[in-house]
């Protein structure tokens, strides 16, 4: 049991990839990784939402109704968020103003909603917190790992600590704005899903249609 | 005790229904909601003096910066006091006491009908511009004006810009220009952030020796002079205008210039 429960919070982070193999969530993912410190606690604002949506959902699974069930846990997701939202607004206010927008955006993330009713309706409450917990955590390693590529070289920093100085404050650097503006996720994220499947090919997913040899006659 | 077990009762009886059935849905419905309200605002009443504080944290830490005055390691609350906030009613020039100081909210006044005025000519892109605005006095030691900060916004590419711009007492020399609030492109519009681009408001003159109006945010050094002129942003064009044209209202007839006339004159 302990086993698999390590393997919940483990395997979501590299082999079952909400964001690279499952490609869920992708527009926060654009918004919020030009810098850093706001994709990190934007990660941290998902893990938390996916982990108690999950857990709660898993409470009253056998109760919910099922021509109901995704307006119940749209309501229970949309509290949770209301909550952080609520929370970064009183303590930590100036990461609360660069989210804005897309900390109230983390309900209709699909890795919320695709865990709730791919593994909450059916599991219980622990390990569907455990569930909620890894997912988070998978899209905040993607998160991360397109932070640092962005901000590196979109503003020359990492976590707003100058790394490379850029020309706008007298040194050498010319930062490349393209990283600074969110289609740069865009390739990053795919660069990331290539290298992910070159690793493991057993990511690739088969072809829908093969091309066909046609014999010349 | 008795009601207690009844009402346990009422519930196990609904949740022992089918789980599809209608009475249950429509229970379910309802007592979701009816928790998730509750937490919600319960979190939303017990953290709003905190946010509150946040906010008006935010606002006068800006004012100061605009000022040249912050640091980082002092109180704001006790800094802040250095300030003699007042309400200024911008067609007369002249300070009110209409208004409780600690409890005006210039946003609030800019919306109702009663105490603003729908633009027609709207250079800065603001629809309805309140009659009265809170300004900010940092005096000197002898308790003549030293510099005034004055609140501005505008529209820029995406978004209204909230700011203040910091006069010298001679209401035309301009000691800083700041927003602390907008949501411009990262790295390209929201440079107005930079200190380096806010460092080159500094010293820079609102009028030319006839009063009338030269500063300009532009790409190409105007014939005024190099004195009247901040670089514009690069990549950054409509951001820029956005600033140009809020500075240019916010310092015309329609915005302080009366006050400004009557800080010339001195008195205040």
């Amino acid at each position: 049991m302990a086993q698999k429960r390590r393997e919940m919070l483990i395997d979501p982070l590299v082999d079952n990839n909400p964001i690279t193999l499952q490609v869920l969530g992708i527009c926060s993912a654009l918004a919020v990784t030009s810098s850093l410190q706001v994709a990190f606690v934007m990660s941290i604002a998902v893990t938390f939402v996916t982990a108690f949506s999950s857990m709660f959902i898993s409470i009253i699974r056998n109760h919910i109704p099922g021509s109901i069930r995704i307006i119940v846990q749209m309501v229970i997701i949309a509290s949770l968020v209301i909550l952080v939202d609520q929370v970064l607004k009183a303590y930590a206010f100036e990461i609360s103003k660069t989210l804005s927008v897309f900390v109230g955006l983390i309900i209709t993330n699909c890795i919320v909603m695709g865990r709730a009713e791919a593994f909450a309706m059916k599991n219980p409450p622990l390990d569907s917190f455990i569930d909620g917990v890894g997912n988070g955590l998978g899209y905040g390693l993607i998160l991360m790992l397109v932070g640092i590529i962005r901000e590196l070289f979109g503003s020359g920093s990492l976590f707003g600590i100058t790394i490379l100085e850029t020309v706008n404050n007298g040194g050498w650097y010319v930062p490349n704005g393209l990283l600074l503006l969110p289609p740069s996720a865009f390739f990053i994220i795919g660069l990331l899903i290539w290298a992910f499947r070159a690793w493991k090919p057993e990511q690739v997913e088969e072809r829908e249609f093969k091309i066909q040899n046609v014999e010349a006659h | 005790m008795a009601d207690n077990n009844e009402n346990q009762g009422f519930i196990k009886r609904f949740l022992a229904l089918p789980t599809d059935s209608v009475p249950k849905t429509l229970f379910v419905a309802v007592a979701l909601c009816l928790v998730a309200s509750m937490i919600v605002s319960a979190a939303a009443v017990a953290l709003r003096p905190q946010q509150a504080i946040n906010a008006l944290k935010d606002k006068q830490v800006n004012i100061l910066q605009v000022a040249g005055i912050y640091d980082p390691n002092t109180d704001v609350i006790e800094a802040f006091g250095a300030f003699e906030p007042q309400v200024l009613e911008l067609e007369t020039g002249l300070f009110t006491d209409e208004f409780d100081i600690a409890t005006f909210d210039d946003r609030k006044a800019a919306d109702d009908p009663a105490t603003s005025v729908a633009l027609t000519d709207d250079p800065a892109g603001i629809g309805r511009q309140g009659k009265f605005v809170t300004v900010y006095l940092l005096r000197d030691d002898t308790g003549g004006v030293d510099k005034v900060i004055l609140p501005i916004h505008g529209y820029g590419l995406w978004s209204t810009l909230y700011g203040f711009i910091a006069l010298e007492e001679n209401g035309n020399d301009i000691f800083g220009l700041q927003f602390y609030e907008h949501a411009e492109t990262p790295g390209l519009g929201a440079e107005v952030d930079n200190p380096r681009w806010k460092a080159l408001w500094s010293g820079k003159k609102l009028a030319d020796d006839n009063g009338d109006l030269q500063i300009s945010v532009t790409k190409a050094v105007p014939a005024a002079g190099e004195e009247y002129h901040v670089d514009a942003l690069a990549g950054a064009t409509l951001t820029t205008a956005g600033v140009h044209n809020l500075v240019n209202f916010w310092m015309g007839e329609a915005g302080y210039k009366p006050f400004l006339e009557n800080l010339k004159a001195g008195g205040l």
